[in-house]
């Protein structure tokens, strides 16, 4: 259907626009990360240098905030994996009629703003809200401690907000699964724990791959989560960024260092899809 | 031959069988309460202290009281920043919706060369970090001595949705029987009327779909937003920034409207289905 | 060099079309003249390529070489709109859409047409689902679907009605409910049907005329009676119902009949339905037409000897016997069980004899096998 040329005339547009706004920005972008300040002129004026130097000091300067961000981003896609899998499980196998109510109240709470909902659990965390006088009256945690502004918040407030990353494709991917299969495992000698192991969870392979993916690659460069919920020490690499945009103003590095990011993350999902085998991700 | 067997007493299951699955099923609903109850806490918080009595700050429960409601735009900066969210809401899915549609049934439809090249560029602003996506944006738009404000927000707006927008609809299009056009085109349709009576018809509740997800996306967004929108203010903007100072229980108001809002077009969304289908 | 071909009417004519795909050759040179107002059928198996042949005729595909002609005018680049052809497809693509009613009116609406209610009316009063017109497709059972697809293209009154597998998923009873319907509906309305199946009893039942297709190529044409009485192959032979093929030697001949030898016993054929193009032959006898006679019975006509029932199989109307030739051959029989339970038991020793005129005689050098193999699953031919 359609003549040859259709399919180019429908991409023009879009791809035109992608173009000017997404490609192009990226090589800019790449074209200001190897600039340097012009010597004696105003805040704001860059030379192009070709200083790949940049990168190096950019990274080491900011190594620390590097390895928190995807040290942070790692424990919140596990936490979140764990969380998510049983829940989509729940709703795949286990919900009978409910199942579509089930799954609408799984994405609700995610159309509060994300701002709001950040901002929630710093106060619900925080000395005025409801968990830290009973967890300090439980004996659990000290007078001292506190949970705003420390890692563990931000970690949690990571972990919450991307839960729906995971768990849609995590339920989109065991739902797929014929029930049949398993009971056929079953039939052949199989317990339920084998069965997970050996049917389902490789079954669910494609699921647990786009799930991880699409939360680890925006935790990676979140700010928001440190920002509201944490304190100067747990920087993520994103505040950085932004503070080298807005406060301190530095293109160059912060150019350098979102494509230092921006490469990391590809390196990291790069080595994960090998090892997890999957082609299809769009 | 008799039909029952007389003697024979009806066999009865082992209680650790019985406690077994008694176990397994109630686990699991134990479990699913936990995780809903975490799920929904921030919005139960949100939408509680949106009643609170509570002048500026919204930090302590002071009392109830309904005036919030009856007056979500009692607090100068809520109201205009969400009017702005709301229109680079809808001017952003508009054009997002009509270029990633045209891309979806391009790839969609056709085989040609470098189909495979367009799903990687499709694929890769979801793969990139928005922080990049934002920054690399202002950038640009400096070099070009565009100051960051309303137009290009939604300019952002519009390159972060056309991905969404296109593998959305692409799923609906390859859910699509070719077997109906050609049936179509059978019964005397050309290219134009089997596109227009029957192609669109049943792609159209993909795109609805990949419409409201767009808003929804645009509405929510704050990084890309933070780098491109300067001094224009946008509902996530402003609590991020009331932050530090104590948000009005007006923007509380606010998100738990919209909460509503969204549960109700989807419930309707799911009604409306299940009559289709009936 | 497309244009309206909508007033086209006549005879179909498919002259020399071959289809490839790449290196595959779907359809291969093949030749066809369809005459109005007859009931055809395309039969063959999976992969034959009588769905792409059809799919050529409703403009859905294009043949890489050939013509095809509506009476005098020529079709073969015209598009599927633009062919007054319409076709039943085999999982009905009705629009999901759009009611039954909608779904009956598309062609007439797209033509144009302004009084539609009389003639989706008409239409589905003829497949007497009047009381459907409001639904929508997907609350119909099968055979409803089928019938409202059937209305969908009848109402326009086409040239040539395509019928792709219609049947195909209907249980049993509802399909030969619809094999007679089809029929009737067929000389009721006067439009040619062709029709695509692989299924050769409901070939045999419903058309007036069977090409019988395998691999791209007609092996045979006719009616159902010459098709099944007098196969030119072993294919033919063996896809419309079964037979036995038994290697032989035409010996001599005898007026209006050949005298051949298998194994070193005598049998006659008659000359037209010899099909052999030297001495060597598969002489060809319908299971149905055996009959099984202990030793020292009386037999008359064609006989052989030397027989072993080596299996018995009571279907109830008939009963199956397998029977060992002393030249290692089975051959299978169909007796009726008209007096009876079977007489004959494993182990007996016959005679199988047979009327000569039942013989038919195939080339020597033809695959005995061909067209009695269940043939894999070919990808789609679309």
């Amino acid at each position: 259907m359609g003549k040859i040329r259709t399919p180019y005339l429908l991409l023009l547009p879009g791809f035109g626009f992608l173009f000017t706004f997404f490609i192009l920005p990226i090589l800019n972008l790449a074209q200001t990360s190897t600039q340097t300040p012009v010597g004696g002129g105003d805040t704001g004026q860059y030379e192009q240098t070709f200083r790949f130097q940049n990168y190096i000091d950019a990274f080491i300067e900011n190594k620390e905030q590097f390895a928190r961000s995807f040290i942070y981003a790692i424990i919140a896609t596990v936490l979140a994996l764990i969380i998510s899998y049983p829940l989509a499980y729940a709703i795949a196998f286990k919900s009978g009629k409910y199942k579509n109510f089930l799954l609408v109240l799984v994405v609700a709470p995610f159309f509060t703003s994300f701002l709001l909902r950040t901002v929630a659990w710093k106060q619900i965390l925080g000395e005025e809200g409801f968990v830290v006088p009973t967890l300090r009256s439980l004996g659990i945690i000290s007078q001292s401690t506190t949970l705003t502004s420390t890692s563990f918040a931000v970690v949690m407030g990571m972990t919450y907000n991307f839960l729906p990353f995971m768990t849609l494709p995590l339920y989109a991917s065991i739902d797929r699964i014929d029930p049949r299969t398993l009971e056929a495992s079953g039939d052949l000698y199989a317990n339920a724990f084998t069965t997970f192991r050996k049917v389902t969870l490789p079954l669910s392979m494609p699921g647990v791959v786009a799930g991880t993916l699409l939360t680890f690659i925006p935790a990676a460069g979140d700010y928001v989560n440190a920002s509201i919920l944490g304190s100067p020490n747990t920087k993520m690499i994103g505040n950085v960024i932004e503070s080298r945009y807005f406060k301190i103003v530095d293109y160059p590095t912060a150019a350098a260092l979102s494509f230092t990011l921006m490469a990391a993350i590809l390196i990291l999902v790069t080595i994960y899809i090998r090892k997890a085998g999957t082609e299809e991700l769009v | 031959m008799s039909k029952k067997s007389v003697d024979a007493a009806i066999p009865t299951i082992p209680l650790t069988a019985r406690f077994q699955r008694w176990f397994g099923r109630n686990l699991i609903r134990a479990y699913m309460v936990i995780a809903f109850t975490y799920l929904f806490i921030p919005v139960a918080y949100t939408f509680a202290f949106s009643f609170n009595d509570s002048g500026k700050s919204n930090l302590i429960w002071k009392g109830f009281t309904f005036r919030n409601w009856q007056n979500p735009c009692g607090a100068p900066e809520v109201c205009s920043a969400l009017g702005n969210s709301i229109k680079i809401g809808f001017l952003a899915t508009f054009f997002a919706t009509i270029l990633g549609t045209m891309i979806a049934f391009a790839i969609g439809r056709h085989k040609f060369k470098g189909r495979s090249t367009s799903n990687l560029l499709i694929f890769l602003p979801m793969a990139t970090p928005e922080i990049v996506l934002g920054a690399s944006l202002l950038s640009l738009f400096l070099v070009f001595k565009i100051n960051p404000g309303f137009w290009p927000t939604v300019i952002a707006h519009v390159m972060f949705c056309i991905s969404f927008v296109v593998v959305t609809v692409k799923a609906r299009i390859a859910s699509l029987d070719p077997r109906l056009e050609q049936a179509a085109m059978d019964l005397y349709a050309n290219e134009f009327q089997t596109f227009r009576r029957v192609t669109l018809p049943l792609v159209a509740p993909g795109i609805a779909g990949a419409a409201l997800l767009a808003f929804s996306l645009s509405f929510d967004d704050f990084i890309i937003t933070n780098f491109n929108s300067g001094t224009v203010s946008t509902f996530p903007k402003f609590v991020y920034t009331a932050a530090a100072r104590g948000i009005p229980a007006q923007a509380n108001v606010i998100g738990s409207g919209m909460f509503f809002l969204a549960l109700a077009i989807v419930i309707a969304g799911q009604l409306v289905n299940r009559r289709k289908a009936r | 060099m497309s244009f309206d071909a909508s007033s086209a009417r006549g005879d179909l004519i498919l002259t020399r079309i071959t289809k490839e795909y790449g290196d595959f050759k779907a359809v291969d040179d093949l030749s066809l003249t369809i005459p109005k107002g007859s009931f055809f059928a395309l039969l063959g198996p999976s992969g034959c390529g009588k769905t792409t042949t059809l799919r050529m005729i409703a403009g859905l595909e294009e043949p890489t070489v050939g013509s095809i002609h509506l009476g005098e005018t020529d079709i073969t680049t015209t598009k599927p709109y633009q062919r007054p052809i319409n076709t039943v497809f085999q999982n009905y693509a009705l629009f999901p859409h759009l009611t039954i009613f909608e779904n009956i009116a598309f062609g007439l609406r797209r033509r144009g047409v302004k009084d539609v209610d009389a003639e989706v009316n008409k239409v589905l009063n003829l497949v007497e689902l009047p009381h459907l017109a409001g639904r929508k497709p997907t609350q119909l059972s099968g055979g409803q679907q089928q019938r409202i697809a059937l209305a969908r293209a009848i109402v326009n009154r086409p040239a040539l009605l395509l019928l792709d597998e219609p049947l195909g998923a209907l249980d049993l009873k509802l399909r030969r409910q619809m094999q007679i319907e089809l029929k009737w509906i067929q000389k009721e309305v006067g439009l040619t049907f062709v029709h695509v199946t692989h299924d050769q009893e409901e070939a045999m039942t419903m058309a007036d005329t069977i090409a019988v297709m395998n691999e791209g190529q007609i092996e045979q044409m006719g009616s159902p009676a010459d098709l099944y009485d007098n196969p030119e192959t072993a294919f033919v032979a063996n896809f419309l119902g079964q037979s036995n093929l038994i290697k032989g030697t035409i010996s001599g001949n005898d007026g209006d009949s050949l005298v051949a030898d298998l194994y070193g016993q005598k049998i006659s054929l008659p000359k037209n339905r010899s099909h052999a193009t030297d001495n060597s032959i598969y002489a060809g006898i319908r299971p149905e037409k055996f009959r099984i006679s202990l030793l020292n019975t009386p037999v008359s006509g064609n006989v052989l000897s030397g027989g072993r029932i080596e299996d018995v199989s009571y279907i109830g109307v008939s009963t199956q016997y397998q029977v060992a030739m002393p030249w290692g051959q089975e051959l299978i029989v169909f007796e009726q069980n008209d007096d009876g339970v079977a007489p004959f038991n494993k182990g007996d020793a016959v005679n199988i004899s047979w009327a000569p005129i039942f013989t038919f005689a195939l080339r020597g050098d033809e695959d005995v096998t061909a067209g009695s193999e269940v043939i894999p699953e070919v990808l789609d031919e679309e």
